[in-house]
């Protein structure tokens, strides 16, 4: 553990130099049982998608029809598709669309949120009324709705989904933000720096986005899974990435016209892997926001 | 109370008027434009001038907004130019059923969560509630179209039980003749309302039991069960009511899915396959409709809590 769980360190370290939000909350409250849960599910689930094609060798491109539906057996753990393609080799291709999908949206979708919300909230006013009609019109039509519109004249490229993505997933983070921003712009150390002649780039990036970090990080992290989730779901409905590239929602989509075959190792092992990465961020998720939230104690 | 409704009124109207403009440039920034769109890729540029000159396609920008939202108001929604039929008419025949598939879904989900929530707020922390919580929490963690092909593999391919695909036929009642095939969607639906309309409901009765006007009708010996029906549940279902205008687009979501599916022909199905015709009127038509069905139940949802709960005044 860190020298900030044992309490007289603590003392010391406040007095010497403050330390942060997250420093400080880590000396009295751990991570809950479930985070950790989560956490190593994460970190098992990149293993698996970025290391374990270098182990375990497969080829996603060339179809094999010879060996397509096999079930599971030796040579192939989880069976093949109808295509021959090795299953337990494609999960791990997937879900590197996915997982680097999932990560880029949450960046992207973050930072363009967290700009945003804080400077509609530091301004306030007309300003803050226009950019938040801005974010309502882009709520009021359904992500999957919107997804489908814009995917209709082509088939996207990864750098085109990452974008719409984020396009449509920053909205919440923006009034999350925004929310904090409206409050801390009252206090006095924002108020401080107008006063010292600071400008308003100064305030908004050195005093008020610094200050709603938490609030930013747990957002992020719910942002991954929703990420994986709707990509899942476009991928599966035949508007996701473009053949030849592998993804969990085509695998999916791919395995349901064999359902009544009873090929089950062509839709579990893939539905199930989905499942279980959503809920190890959202685990995450909420361990982080009941570590960082001090509100909620 | 007055000012307040005005001002959410606007608020709305706001975001209707945002949402047209966004579809409307939409519809207007298509690859080639509208015109090579309804023409094809073989039109040639003769052509395009004489169809953007007959729809008035050829004026400035602005004025045509007016024209298309002028339309709007006259309840015109577009012309699908590949079925060859107004989007009025495609969604008078597929939104009923549409209605139908998510109103039922809804009404099962909550009549089932609202007693299975209190009865955990009531048991709360023992075996009864770990376990549903437990339930719930894996219902709600499934994707939509995950647990529609689960219940396609169990219920209809291994057990033979429900025909795997939805009743078919154009007209609401055509459909209703088939209620056997009615139930894998409906069912699917079902479970993934439920699971979110429980957790709130419990966590509301939670809150509802922990009020002292609770204590004060124990006290004066009113019955168990009176305490519930009168005190617990009527202040518990508040949050439903909001839930019912703020989970619109989340239905109109999972009604997609479950509908591509199930291939149950709803507004959903319809949607999903003028996106791979590339048939964008249509689609921006039920953008349209989605849209402001979304706007006007937020704003009932504030409207309702507004008027239930006489504790929330507005400034």
């Amino acid at each position: 553990m860190t020298m900030f769980s044992r309490p007289e360190n603590t003392v010391a370290v406040t007095e010497s130099a403050p330390a942060g939000g997250v420093a400080r909350s880590r000396s009295r409250v751990h991570i809950s049982v479930l985070g950790l849960i989560g956490l190593a599910i994460i970190i098992a689930a990149c293993l698996f998608c970025f290391v374990g094609p270098l182990f375990y060798h497969t080829s996603q491109v060339a179809s094999n029809l010879a060996a397509s539906n096999l079930p599971p057996g030796s040579g192939h753990p989880l069976g093949t598709d109808d295509n021959g393609f090795d299953i337990l080799g494609r999960l791990m291709i997937g879900g590197q669309s996915s997982l680097e999908i999932g990560a880029a949206v949450a960046l992207l979708a973050t930072s363009t949120g967290v700009i945003w919300g804080a400077i509609a909230g530091f301004y306030g006013g007309f300003m803050d009324g226009l950019m938040m009609r801005i974010v309502d019109v882009i709520l009021a039509v359904p992500a999957l709705f919107f997804l489908l519109i814009l995917a209709t004249s082509a088939p996207p490229s990864m750098l085109e989904l990452i974008i719409v993505l984020s396009f449509l997933a920053w909205q919440v983070p923006s009034r999350l933000v925004r929310g904090e921003s409206l409050s801390l712009r009252t206090r006095e150390f924002v108020q401080a720096v107008q006063v010292m002649g600071g400008g308003s780039a100064r305030a908004v990036i050195r005093h008020i986005i610094p200050n709603t970090v938490s609030t930013i990080v747990v957002n992020a992290t719910f942002q991954v899974a929703d990420a994986i989730l709707i990509l899942a779901v476009l991928s599966y409905l035949g508007f996701g990435l473009p053949p030849p590239a592998a993804t969990w929602g085509g695998m999916l989509s791919d395995g349901s016209s064999y359902i009544f075959a009873g090929y089950w190792w062509q839709i579990y092992p893939v539905g199930v892997l989905i499942v279980i990465v959503v809920v190890a961020f959202n685990f995450l998720g909420d361990a982080l926001r009941d570590l960082l939230d001090v509100r909620l104690r | 109370m007055t000012r307040y409704l005005t001002y959410r009124l606007m608020h709305s109207v706001i975001v209707v008027v945002g949402v047209t403009i966004v579809v409307f440039l939409l519809l207007h920034h298509l690859p080639g434009g509208p015109a090579r769109a309804i023409l094809g890729a073989k039109a040639t540029p003769v052509t395009i001038a004489a169809f953007d000159k007959q729809y008035g396609l050829d004026n400035p920008l602005p004025v045509q907004y007016l024209n298309y939202v002028g339309q709007l108001l006259h309840g015109n929604l577009g012309y699908s130019y590949k079925l060859n039929i107004s989007v009025d008419s495609l969604l008078a025949l597929d939104l009923p059923k549409t209605l139908f598939l998510v109103g039922i879904s809804f009404l099962i989900s909550v009549i089932i969560a609202v007693p299975i929530g209190i009865a955990q707020a009531i048991r709360r922390n023992r075996m009864l509630d770990h376990g549903l919580t437990g339930v719930s929490f894996l219902l709600y963690s499934m994707p939509t179209f995950w647990l529609a092909l689960l219940m396609i593999d169990i219920l209809s391919a291994r057990l033979r039980i429900f025909p795997p695909e939805a009743p078919q036929g154009t007209t609401l009642a055509q459909v209703l003749t088939d209620p056997l095939a009615l139930v894998l969607p409906v069912l699917t639906l079902v479970l993934i309302n439920f699971a979110l309309f429980s957790r709130y409901m419990r966590a509301s009765a939670i809150e509802s039991l922990a009020q002292d006007y609770i204590k004060v009708a124990r006290s004066k010996g009113l019955p168990e069960h009176k305490i519930l029906a009168r005190h617990v549940l009527r202040n518990s279902m508040l949050p439903i009511v909001t839930l019912l205008g703020l989970s619109l687009p989340w239905l109109f979501t999972a009604g997609l899915v479950i509908e591509q599916i199930f291939n149950y022909p709803g507004t959903g199905l319809l949607f999903f396959t003028s996106a791979q015709n590339q048939d964008y009127p249509v689609e921006l038509g039920i953008a349209i409709i989605i849209a402001v069905t979304t706007v006007a139940g937020n704003l009932l949802a504030d409207i309702a809590y507004a008027v239930l709960d006489p504790r929330i005044r507005y400034s």
